[in-house]
């Protein structure tokens, strides 16, 4: 059975350490480095760039269908093609692959930032502006806080586009974790390629889960305790949107108390 | 830009457009057809509801080229056969879709629902004639962001040997040439835009009333995968 196979290829302590390429030698930990490092790097970047400019986009309520538009391209451009095509005009290295990572992380940050900010109910707003405080201080005091659960959201949405996209930045001359899966395919090494599966999706879905549970934490206390019964976060986010579909908000089951 | 490359090539291009969308197109139907009894589903009930959508959450995590590899294996099929493609993006296709499903279904109105069924509405009559068209605009919106980014995704088969529109970009960053990276990252765009122009003029056959559609409102930012 191939999964067997591939995961006692995971658990061999020799194929973490070392130098990679020296003898065949997987090393594991080095590409799981080059993995995480762009990635950090490129996350670092997009989140400067992309939340400032979704919060003032929430803030403000201008500039919403351009965003919306924005990521709607960023969804249709192919990973591989963007890729292939910064690496030709610039180098085969790693400055192309970030920068494509920084493209691709984007959109789900803005989306993440404008959706939050937007999701603070007007009222509070109106109420945070009525007893005097400037509007730097409702966006940091008030709004933020507010959206602090749906930005990690974005955060988490682009961190695993992320990392995504460094599986297939991988077939073009860059290492990381997806060079099992390229190298067990042109090698024809189906242990190798399962392996390399098994490692970039347990790193997503690791990564993944500790961002959900970021998520959580990161909902204000007296916010949390007024919704916990009804919505997870995610759902918040969902409900907002029904709204603006429909116009009012969603009545719903068992909220009578 | 190499002109003279793209009409020396045109055969190629066009059997690659055409491969394109007989990968693409299988998942964007199928994920379609099997969300809607999920979503509807998932909109009756709030425990179905997070079941379902955690587990396409989870879907939606794996690398596209992991799961790729991740089909043949468990289904027993040959590695490098072309239709694992094509249910990795149906597969994709459905964790994206099962969500606008739901929320489509749970937003029809409920007294809507329950004037059907005082009227005399089988359970059956119900939703086809009244649910589902109801659900109609969300459920286009859905099936047009599914469409593009399954569009978008099935290049990634390339990696897998699969040919399409994303064996130019293997290509070209095998022989340093621009040109046809540039050729098939428009014709995927162009693949994309035709796939929405078919699914919005089906969209505006079957729902007439639906003129102004809420589509430009809705945004799905929660999901992306490379």
């Amino acid at each position: 059975m191939i999964f067997v196979q591939a995961l006692s290829w995971i658990f061999d302590g020799s194929h973490w350490v070392g130098v990679a390429g020296r003898d065949g030698n997987p090393a594991i930990l080095q590409r799981l480095g080059e993995t995480l490092q762009i990635s950090v790097i490129s996350i670092v970047i997009a989140v400067l760039i992309a939340v400032p400019l979704g919060v003032l986009i929430g803030h403000t309520g201008r500039g919403r269908t351009a965003a919306i538009l924005a990521s709607n391209v960023a969804r249709g451009l192919p990973t591989l093609g963007l890729l292939s095509i910064l690496i030709l005009l610039i180098a085969v290295n790693a400055v192309p692959v970030a920068i494509v990572l920084v493209i691709l992380g984007i959109p789900p940050m803005l989306a993440g930032a404008y959706a939050g900010v937007e999701s603070v109910n007007r009222d509070t707003i109106d109420a945070a502006r009525a007893v005097g405080l400037t509007e730097w201080q409702i966006v940091f005091r008030v709004e933020l806080p507010l959206a602090a659960s749906l930005l990690v959201g974005g955060l988490r949405a682009m961190t695993l586009q992320v990392i995504a996209t460094t599986t297939v930045a991988s077939a073009f001359a860059f290492g990381g974790l997806g060079i099992y899966l390229i190298n067990g395919l042109s090698q024809n090494d189906f242990v190798q390629l399962v392996a390399g599966a098994i490692l970039v999706t347990a790193l997503c879905l690791v990564v993944d889960g500790l961002l959900a549970i970021i998520q959580r934490l990161a909902l204000p206390r007296g916010v949390s305790r007024g919704r916990a019964a009804s919505a997870s976060p995610k759902k918040r986010s969902r409900a907002s949107r029904r709204a603006a579909i429909v116009g009012t908000p969603p009545l719903q089951e068992g909220m009578q108390s | 830009m190499d002109w003279g490359w793209i009409s020396r090539n045109l055969d190629l291009i066009g059997g690659r457009v055409l491969e394109h969308m007989a990968l693409s197109g299988p998942p964007i139907v199928i994920g379609f057809l099997l969300s809607i009894p999920f979503g509807y589903w998932a909109s009756r009930s709030r425990i179905v509801r997070s079941v379902l959508l955690v587990i396409g959450n989870i879907v939606y995590t794996i690398p596209a080229i992991a799961l790729i590899v991740f089909v043949p294996v468990v289904l027993g099929l040959a590695i490098l056969d072309p239709v694992n493609l094509v249910i990795a993006l149906t597969l994709y296709a459905i964790a994206l879709m099962i969500r606008s499903a739901a929320d489509a279904f749970a937003a029809v109105p409920r007294d809507v629902a329950a004037s059907a069924t005082a009227m005399g509405y089988s359970g059956w009559q119900r939703f086809f004639a009244v649910e589902l068209p109801l659900a109609g605009p969300i459920l286009l919106a859905g099936v047009r962001v599914v469409s593009v980014s399954t569009v978008s995704l099935a290049s990634v088969g390339a990696l897998t040997g699969i040919e399409n529109l994303g064996s130019f970009f293997t290509d070209a960053f095998q022989r340093q040439f621009l040109t046809e990276a540039l050729v098939g990252i428009v014709a995927v765009l162009l693949v994309a835009g035709l796939f929405d122009l078919i699914l919005t003029a089906i969209g505006r056959a079957l729902m007439p009333w639906n003129r102004r559609e809420p589509t430009r409102r809705l945004v799905v930012p929660e999901l992306t995968t490379a």
